[in-house]
């Protein structure tokens, strides 16, 4: 059952131009299925939240279908709807304390007293809240209060449970044990779940499914593993962490993956394209920085290359790099520009004569080993780590 | 798709079909407004130009010729200018000193300013002349002049600053204080000696706070009525008292219109101005975390000198309200002054029946018009109407519109079918509850703006319909601004004067209408006492509310109340 949005479009008044108007949501269509966690990802502005807002009831479509379990809820309110939302600044009700917050859903159902004690008090057991119940909403924390607003939620049992960007207020380290927290609270349940935001390693973590959205359109639908590795588009792929883009022309099809020969004149296999492909066609072939691998072509000429951060100037001495890749020409060479050290990983930006620098991540560096700015590498990648989107669409 | 002006309100006209109870509100609210605010206001355009021969200029020509009645109308405009340049230096000069410095006796400084506020205005013109009148403490008695030219310009200034100043310091305060400290530390940062950054940061930046400060005191010293009446004597004629004699001296009901008309425009002018176009400018510097005031940016020497001033003033004040409790217990003030509690004794006795009256009338407007103030405030902010911007424009509207004007708009409205209600209870508590409106709707409008909406949409989510929302959870949470909202029009209601004149009769009097009389009669001495006692039923009043709103919600109606 579910939900599903039908051709759903929102159309508003223009703020700034009085008398225009704005296309907030175009023509979305997705069949969200029972118990399934999906995830509205994209820019600010881009319709995720007005999208919400519309299956919640806050908003009416201008044109299109919303089915809630089955049974079109067009033009119920709200209140009429078996939806819950987990609100972005939680709307705690500030006059009501915690255990009358989560049990004011049940309140308003009608149930006796002694049920929505022994309800209430279930709940807050679940989520950690027990000894907080006769707190004000002022004496509690970020994430406490992030935790009432998810109990007052789940309490109605509601088909269908609505986030809008619920941890954005919320401080990193919190945000990270937050979003395990309600996918664990989700699958427990077993709740349809809808979220909105615009953190990705949010929408990574929690989704069976991503919906990229911008300017109102739904750009792709899927998985986080098919969001990020297999995108559909250049706008998915550049939204969704970093990126490297290479052009090129298909040469050949086959049955697992193409080859493309790209405009330097090297040619290698790519395992997935987002469309089916000709040869002969233009392609913008997709690698992310951490698929890119790196090896010591020859070191930097003295004088230019001494590293200028003090703390790194043992540690980051040259190990030998491995020369699994000496066989055969690299797919690019170049010179290390900027190295960044993050401590888990290490990203560098390299001149390879390029519009713009080629970006790679090494993981493990301490063991795999440092290059210096000005070092000569060679640049090559796996085609299984390669994607390859059509040109021109 | 052809968006257009008429869709939207084809749509929100279907909208408001689609919500019966929404729809019932609002037609009788706009109603409402539109017979207790409008139709007076209406009634004496249409008097003014009512001639013998029909439609006509004829009566403003006649006023136009009058040297004297032309007269009144500089002087009111000079005075309120005075008044609101003055009034609006002395309240910024006050709250930068509060607000920028450490000087000692900050919070009683804060209240003495603060109690003009809540006390009758015409109480600053009652202590100037039992202080420099013709038996005044001061002139007589001290230094043993007599007949010292008081009456007329000097005096009434005096008098209005020392009345309307503290709205000014008030207003400026809450401007200062919107201004983060950081902005100066900043300036300071960067190499800005301490003048250059009150010059270059500060003022520019509360230059809009003053220029509303400003219009409101202009608009308040234009409607006022008591200080004028008690002290601009005949030399120095006072618009709103000229309409006012028109009236009941002389029975002239169009030329008091007119009056009334030419008093009217200067200070819906003034509104207009500050709503539209001063309130526009005003400044948002409030960013990131709230940041405790700087002391460092006012030099030691500007400090002591600004807290002279402020002692200054202060010891003004207080000179003003300890006069009018002496003169309560002295026996026959300047001349006598044995103590006595003879005053009291009257107003307990012969003048009872006005302390009831104002009570009873105070006691059932004051609630009605919070909660009138409270559903406008709601639905202005919250809901999507036809006719929404003319229900704001219309009940804000009397907040500019001065007394004199809506009093006589009153006697002329309802002294003749379908609506007879001159002399009754009625049409006291109905311009009460209009009058005061304003006061509701605005601490309703600013607690609704500070309601995250996401609140209400959770408990509608939750699957609660409109009214239970709104009962359930809108409504507890504006009860705090709607109490501190009910101090104020409590206040305002107690001390009218000027169109409550108009409308009192021997069944219903009010205690500032005997004050008045008492004082034109020369008898300080019962005025005085009146007056402790009307001072001491509404300190008496505002303890109890607020002592009701700290045992229900603690911290959070403390806080409100801040005046």
């Amino acid at each position: 059952m579910g939900v599903k949005l039908v051709n759903i479009t929102k159309v508003f008044p223009d703020p700034h131009h009085p008398g225009k108007e704005v296309v907030a949501v175009h023509n979305v269509s997705i069949d969200v299925k029972e118990g399934e966690f999906v995830t509205f990802l994209g820019p600010s502005g881009c319709g995720k939240t007005t999208t919400l807002r519309i299956i919640s009831g806050f908003e009416y479509p201008t044109e299109g279908e919303v089915w809630i379990s089955g049974k079109l809820v067009n033009n119920d309110p709200p209140n009429k709807r078996d939806t819950s939302m987990v609100f972005q600044s939680y709307a705690i009700f500030p006059h009501l304390s915690v255990s009358q917050n989560i049990g004011f859903g049940l309140e308003l159902k009608g149930l006796p007293k002694e049920t929505i004690r022994t309800e209430t008090e279930r709940i807050m057991v679940v989520m950690n809240l027990t000894n907080l119940a006769n707190r004000r909403p002022d004496q509690l924390s970020g994430g406490q209060q992030q935790r009432v607003a998810l109990a007052r939620a789940i309490i109605n049992k509601p088909s269908v449970l609505l986030f809008d960007e619920p941890l954005s207020n919320l401080d990193a380290k919190l945000r990270e044990q937050m979003r395990l927290e309600i996918r664990r609270i989700q699958k427990t349940f077993g709740i349809t779940s809808i979220y909105v935001t615009h953190d990705q390693g949010e929408a990574m973590t929690v989704s069976d499914r991503i919906v990229v959205m911008n300017e109102g359109n739904i750009m792709q639908i899927g998985t986080p593993f098919e969001i990020y590795s297999r995108p559909a588009n250049r706008f998915v792929a550049d939204f969704i962490g970093r990126v490297n883009f290479f052009e090129g022309t298909v040469t050949q099809v086959r049955e697992q993956g193409i080859s493309v020969r790209f405009t330097h004149g090297v040619e290698r296999e790519v395992a997935s394209c987002a469309q089916t492909v000709r040869s002969g066609d233009q392609v913008l072939v997709v690698v992310r920085p951490e698929s890119l691998k790196l090896f010591l072509k020859g070191p930097a000429p003295m004088g230019t290359g001494s590293n200028s951060r003090g703390v790194s100037e043992r540690i980051l001495q040259r190990v030998p790099v491995q020369s699994n890749a000496s066989s055969g020409q690299p797919f690019l060479e170049g010179r290390i520009d900027k190295v960044v050290y993050l401590g888990s990983v290490c990203e560098y930006e390299i001149d390879t004569g390029g519009e713009k620098p080629v970006l790679a991540v090494t993981h493990n560096p301490i063991e795999e080993g440092f290059f210096q700015p000005g070092d000569l590498v060679g640049i090559d990648f796996a085609s299984l780590s390669a994607h390859a989107l059509p040109q021109g669409n | 798709m052809v968006p257009s002006r008429s869709s939207r309100w084809a749509r929100e006209i279907r909208f408001l079909l689609g919500d019966p109870l929404l729809f019932v509100v609002v037609f009788l609210v706009l109603s409402s407004l539109v017979v207790f605010i409008l139709y007076p206001l209406a009634r004496v355009v249409a008097t003014s130009f009512d001639t013998p021969k029909g439609f006509g200029f004829s009566i403003f020509l006649e006023v136009l010729k009058s040297k004297y009645l032309l007269q009144g109308f500089w002087n009111s405009i000079m005075m309120s200018t005075l008044t609101a340049i003055g009034g609006s230096l002395l309240g910024y000069l006050f709250a930068y000193t509060i607000s920028r410095t450490n000087i000692p006796f900050k919070k009683l400084f804060h209240i003495i300013a603060i109690i003009p506020v809540v006390s009758p205005p015409f109480i600053g013109a009652m202590s100037i002349i039992m202080l420099f009148g013709n038996n005044g403490l001061i002139t007589y008695s001290l230094l043993g002049i007599n007949n010292y030219p008081l009456y007329g310009f000097r005096g009434l200034l005096f008098a209005q600053l020392i009345t309307f100043f503290p709205i000014a310091y008030i207003t400026l305060r809450g401007v200062l204080e919107s201004i983060s400290p950081t902005l100066e530390d900043a300036a300071m940062d960067l190499g800005g000696s301490r003048w250059q950054v009150f010059r270059k940061v500060t003022l520019p930046l509360s230059i809009p706070g003053i220029a509303s400060a400003m219009l409101v005191l202009f608009i308040e010293t234009m409607a006022d009525f008591g200080n004028p009446l008690i002290l601009a004597g005949s030399q120095f004629p006072i618009l709103s008292v000229q309409a006012y004699l028109q009236i009941t001296g002389m029975f002239d009901l169009p030329t008091g219109s007119a009056l009334a008309l030419l008093l009217l425009v200067p200070s819906v002018t003034a509104y207009i101005l500050q709503k539209y176009w001063v309130s526009r400018k005003q400044y948002i510097t409030i960013t990131g975390k709230p940041t405790t005031s700087v002391i460092k940016s006012v030099h030691p020497v500007a400090k002591w000198g600004l807290f002279g001033l402020c002692l200054f003033v202060v010891m003004l004040i207080l000179l003003v309200y300890l006069t009018i409790l002496w003169g309560a217990f002295a026996n026959v003030w300047g001349t006598d002054n044995t103590l006595t509690l003879k005053h009291f004794q009257y107003v307990f006795g012969v003048g009872f029946r006005a302390v009831l009256d104002t009570l009873t009338i105070s006691g059932i407007s004051t609630p009605l018009s919070g909660i009138l103030g409270m559903v406008i405030a709601f639905l202005v902010v919250r809901k999507q109407f036809p006719g929404k911007h003319f229900m704001e424009f219309t009940s804000m509207l009397s907040f500019a519109v001065p007394g004199t004007v809506i009093g006589i708009g009153y006697i002329l409205a309802f002294n003749s079918p379908p609506l007879v209600l001159t002399g009754t209870l009625a049409i006291l508590l109905l311009n009460f509850i209009y009058r005061y409106i304003p006061v509701g709707i605005q601490s309703g409008i600013a607690i609704l703006r500070q309601i995250d909406p996401a609140i209400e949409e959770a408990a509608i989510d939750l699957g609660a319909d409109a009214k239970k929302t709104f009962f359930r959870v809108t409504l507890p949470l504006m009860v705090p601004a709607f109490f501190s909202g009910l101090i104020f029009a409590f206040v305002r209601a107690m001390t009218a004067i000027s169109a409550a004149i108009f409308l009192v009769s021997s069944h219903w009097n009010l205690m500032t209408v005997q004050i008045m009389s008492q004082v034109e009669s020369g008898r300080l001495g019962a005025a005085s006492a009146f007056s402790v006692i009307l001072v001491g039923l509404i300190l008496l009043a505002i303890f109890v509310i607020r002592a009701i709103l700290l045992y229900r919600y603690g911290r959070l109606g403390g806080k409100l109340l801040n005046i």
